[in-house]
């Protein structure tokens, strides 16, 4: 044992490398190590690892992690942590360390490697299987490890078997359907500053088993006395592990009370161990078997049907007494003590069999609920199967009957201060259900999520039961059933489960191929689903309202370029495409010429909109169908569900060709000119190149498909271009256009020019419960042919009148933009009796146009097409603006420019 | 998390999937439908406790469509199989066509 120095609130203490800090800090004297987070209550420890309720620190070295029970800490050279009452602290700087990640698909996942999980494992090992055996201890034994025991050699040898993979500090925390684990490897905080620097702290496996074997052991549980939390009160096999394997020296005169046989090994530890046991009060009427006898030779006093009442501090408010009742004379009388070891029986860990569903069942002879539901994919071994051991004859006994008085200071809960007396005021306020007084006392929902609280509330429970004389159903643990755990079993860092994907990683950003040249020209950008899109392009001293008029104004007034790349793309090939889209698009493209573009919308056979978009016809099977930006890959799943699982007749191939095509927005009346000084392979004039036609021509050689589409009211090219030549059509336009005063312009201008013109963004100007008619697009419904969703729009609810109808708003204040989402009501809506005020709609886009000079809106106002020139109000807080319903076209009604 | 046999790809996590509802409800011919009828088909499945016929694609790897017996209470999986191809026995009904004859 290498003798190290840690820190402990300030202190530097002496320890062992690899030690429990509990240990650490027992040895050194230091039985109170916190207050209780309600009451104030010195407390010190109370078990052996993660069930401990009480002793939690803060991490003040290495990663500072907040809140740990002192008894999972190794000690280690230089370790520094500090007592917490209740919370700990948020470091403030990164969780700079490393976390990573692993799957696994084994034969057998083995959880657990006490004496039951080590046979396990050594059984299928034989049989030729592959094997992962997983203990949250460091070493291999489970309860022999406690004992200071040697495994039996046998066992020993499995850790030879190359079929074996042994996890050492590495906790399931959650088991899920079809045997998938997760589990938490820590693999670095053991090694203090020994650690190479770049191992990953914890490692999260990802576990797929054929087989798994559940042998998680079992806790050993306290019981239910007056003042049962003082400092020096601690779980018997706790105590004997502490005082007889680390050393322990502080305990001189120890009680034990005990339910099972447990409680008499544990005394005889003690006795061993130097320390004076007064005595051994059992709550049995009588018991026999080899722990007692050794009891007995060791000459410890043994007395039965008795138990703790009560105890009594000294000035520290650490133990000094403890108070003994005979559970038949109900005499009491009192012990000098400085330890009360506490052996109230063993709450094998059902947990993770509870992830699946698994309901545990009451034992009566093991005192506890066990599991005994397994198929031939999930076996349960060990404790948790009822494996006991012959000497342990345990009885069902919580703790005393205990007056008003008393059970004010009887925790059942210590990390949360809930007493005895909070869980009869819950039964008292009529609450029956263990999920129910959970939730009203706070019992197991600390850290410990109710690992050594949650057995005594179930045996409290009853016993309230017997005293109310409730029907005899609810008078065993049987019928109230154990609380649900969910994952995770332990407290696991949120570092840990985000691994590496945090910050720049932690979700894939897509850029276009002309995104280096926007980050040089200075925008400012948007996430677009995982696309960077440019928002708006700054120059010097200029804000975003600045940038986006000026980009608006060249846009109308001149020539603008922006980057569509984004747009979803999908190819659309084979004999009945044409046919397809019939299907899919509310109108007719099958009488649509090739090389030409046709404005489309799709609705789910609900008749709600779903997507829109352009789609030219490249040859007689060909189609180029473009999405909205972040629709992209649910369109092309749309129709891929429908080809695969409705239409497989149709002989149709569609594939996603986003990232192969990059899209160039030329707009503005300029743009044929400075487009003419490029493409001189086509004519470009009106006549020859009208509106909604696609042409293919080169630039420099490079092949592009030019289509005049317009999303924003104006002249306007596309030139599609491979992506990897578009920075090179883009620098090509941007050189030639400095005479035209060229001005590249983002998205928000986009969405003024758009909305001026009283284009659609399907789910901003929808909400996904509009039709086609709502949003005043009856024309592109087609009478003639069957497509998804028609039916719909015979549905009554879809013809009602009332529905909300997308409409312009111009605001009374030209200069006030109102803010999106704003509702709407009529003009001077009065509140009802309730102090509501009913709206008549929500505004859907809004923005200052420069063409219009003034704010101006688009909005979803139920028979909104009726109420054109209706002057209506949208309250804003104690503000309420006026508003003209409108027509939500703003310019060029008769498509004069755009078709010019 | 489901594991799930992908006819195509062999068994992947739950992930790589995209649930699509009850399989077996075919697109009908609309306009032979009463109103009633067609909300029937868009809006009500038979959401049984126990076992169910659903639809499950397999976007992060082959990108195909498939069926799939699943108990909606144990998440136990039963038979897979191909659209437009013989529907298996539901796992429940195994056994007991036998004892009824």
């Amino acid at each position: 044992m290498t003798e190290v120095s840690f820190s402990f609130d300030d202190k530097v203490y002496k320890g062992y490398h690899g030690e429990p800090l509990a240990a650490a800090l027992l040895r050194n004297g230091l039985l109170s190590i916190t207050n209780s987070t309600y009451h104030g209550r010195p407390r010190g420890i109370v078990g052996l690892g993660v069930e401990e309720p009480n002793a939690l620190v803060q991490l003040v070295s290495g990663t500072k992690e907040s809140m740990l029970p002192a008894t999972v800490i190794e000690v280690v050279e230089g370790l520094a942590a500090r007592s917490i009452t209740g919370v700990g602290a948020l470091p403030e700087i990164p969780d700079e360390a490393r976390y990573d990640k692993t799957n696994r698909y084994i034969d057998v996942l083995v959880i657990g490697a006490g004496i039951a999980g080590l046979k396990a494992a050594e059984e299928h090992l034989l049989a030729g299987r592959e094997v992962l055996l997983i203990d949250d201890q460091p070493e291999p034994g489970g309860h022999l490890r406690h004992l200071g025991q040697e495994l039996p050699s046998a066992l020993n040898d499995i850790f030879k078997h190359t079929n074996l993979t042994y996890l050492s500090r590495c906790t399931a925390v959650g088991l899920y359907d079809q045997n998938y684990v997760v589990a938490i490897e820590r693999r670095s905080d053991h090694l203090g500053n020994a650690a190479p620097e770049n191992r990953a702290r914890i490692r999260v496996w990802h576990i797929r088993a054929d087989q798994i074997v559940l042998a998680p052991g079992a806790f050993q549980r306290p019981l239910i006395f007056a003042n049962n939390d003082r400092p020096g009160i601690i779980l018997s096999h706790a105590a004997a592990t502490y005082v007889a394997k680390h050393g322990v020296q502080i305990f001189k005169h120890a009680v034990i009370v005990t339910i099972d046989n447990q409680g008499y090994r544990d005394a005889v530890r003690l006795h061993n161990a130097g320390v004076k046991v007064q005595g051994i009060y059992d709550a049995r009427p009588s018991a026999t078997g080899p722990s007692l006898d050794a009891a007995r030779v060791a000459n410890i006093p043994i007395h039965f049907r008795s138990t703790v009442l009560d105890t009594i501090s000294n000035s520290e408010g650490a133990l000094k007494s403890v108070i003994i009742q005979n559970l038949d004379a109900h005499e009491t009388f009192q012990i000098a003590a400085d330890l009360l070891a506490v052996s109230g029986g063993w709450t094998p860990i059902v947990d993770l069999a509870t992830h699946i569903g698994i309901k545990p069942i009451w034992s009566e002879e093991h005192a506890a609920f066990l599991v005994n539901q397994f198929t031939n994919k999930l076996h349960i071994a060990g404790m948790l199967a009822g494996g006991f051991g012959e000497d342990d004859d345990p009885k069902v006994f919580f703790g005393p009957e205990l007056n008003a008085e008393q059970s004010l200071c009887a925790y059942i809960d210590l990390q949360r201060d809930a007493t005895l007396y909070d869980l009869r005021r819950g039964v008292g306020a009529g609450l029956r259900s263990i999920e129910h007084i959970k939730r009203y006392t706070t019992i197991g929902t600390a850290h410990d999520q109710g690992k050594t609280s949650g057995m005594l509330t179930i045996g409290a429970l009853c016993q309230l039961n017997r005293d109310l004389h409730c029907e005899k159903s609810v008078l065993s643990p049987a019928y109230i059933g154990t609380l649900s755990f969910r994952p995770p079993y332990v407290p696991v860092p949120f570092a840990a489960l985000a691994g590496r994907e945090r910050g720049a990683l932690s979700d894939p950003i897509r850029i276009t191929p002309l995104h280096q040249w926007h980050v040089e020209a200075g925008a400012i950008f948007e996430d677009v689903g995982q696309w960077k899109r440019p928002w708006y392009f700054p120059k010097a001293g200029e804000s975003m309202e600045d940038a986006v008029m000026r980009e608006c104004i060249a846009a109308r007034n001149g020539v603008a370029v922006m980057d569509a790349s984004t747009l979803g793309k999908i190819d659309i090939q084979g004999p009945d495409a044409a046919v397809f889209l019939d299907r899919i698009y509310t109108n007719i493209f099958s009488s649509l010429p090739e090389g030409q573009c046709r404005y489309g919308v799709m609705c789910k056979a609900d008749g709600i909109v779903f997507d829109d978009g352009v789609t030219t016809r490249l040859g007689k099977n060909h189609f180029l169908m473009t999405t909205t930006t972040g629709g992209a890959a649910r369109v092309l799943a749309w129709l891929e569900e429908w080809l695969q699982t409705e239409w497989p007749d149709l002989k149709v191939y569609c594939t996603s060709v986003t990232e192969h095509i990059s899209t160039i927005a030329l707009v503005g009346p300029k743009s044929r000119e400075l487009l003419g000084e490029l493409v001189k392979d086509i004519d470009l004039s009106k006549d020859a190149f009208s509106f909604m036609h696609s042409r293919e021509a080169t630039i420099d050689g490079i092949y592009v498909r030019i289509a005049r589409i317009s999303f924003s009211g104006e002249l306007a090219f596309e030139i599609n271009v491979a992506w990897g030549h578009a920075r090179y059509i883009w620098e090509r336009l941007w050189a030639l256009g400095r005479t035209y005063d060229l001005t590249a312009y983002g998205t928000e201008t986009m969405h003024v020019l758009r909305a001026e013109k009283g284009y659609i963004i399907v789910g901003q100007d929808t909400d996904g419960t509009q039709t086609p008619y709502d949003l005043n697009m009856s024309w592109i419904v087609s009478k003639k042919k069957e497509f998804i969703g028609k039916r719909s729009f015979q549905l009554p609810y879809l013809k009602a009148s009332g529905r909300p109808q997308l409409i312009g708003l111009l605001p009374e204040n030209g200069d006030e933009v109102i803010p999106e989402g704003a509702y709407i009501t009529v003009l001077n809506a009065q509140p009802d009796k309730h102090g509501k005020t009913s709206h008549i709609g929500f505004v859907t886009s809004s923005y200052h146009s420069p063409e219009l000079g003034r704010a101006f809106a688009l909005a979803l106002v139920s028979n909104g097409l009726q109420r054109m020139g209706e002057i209506v109000s949208v309250p804003i807080g104690k503000k309420i603006l006026n508003a003209t319903i409108c027509d939500a076209v703003f310019i060029d009604k008769e498509n004069i420019r755009r078709d010019s | 998390m489901l594991y799930i046999p992908c006819p195509h790809c062999g068994l992947r996590n739950e992930t790589e999937f995209h649930y699509g509802a009850e399989a077996g409800v075919a697109y009908p011919d609309p306009n032979m439908l009463s109103d009633e009828e067609w909300a029937k088909y868009l809006h009500i499945r038979s959401n049984p406790k126990g076992w169910l016929a659903e639809r499950w694609v397999h976007f992060a790897g082959c990108g195909r469509w498939f069926n799939l017996w699943r108990n909606t209470i144990t998440h136990e999986i039963g038979p897979v199989y191909l659209p437009f191809t013989t529907q298996p026995k539901s796992p429940a009904n195994i056994g007991q066509e036998d004892s009824k004859a």
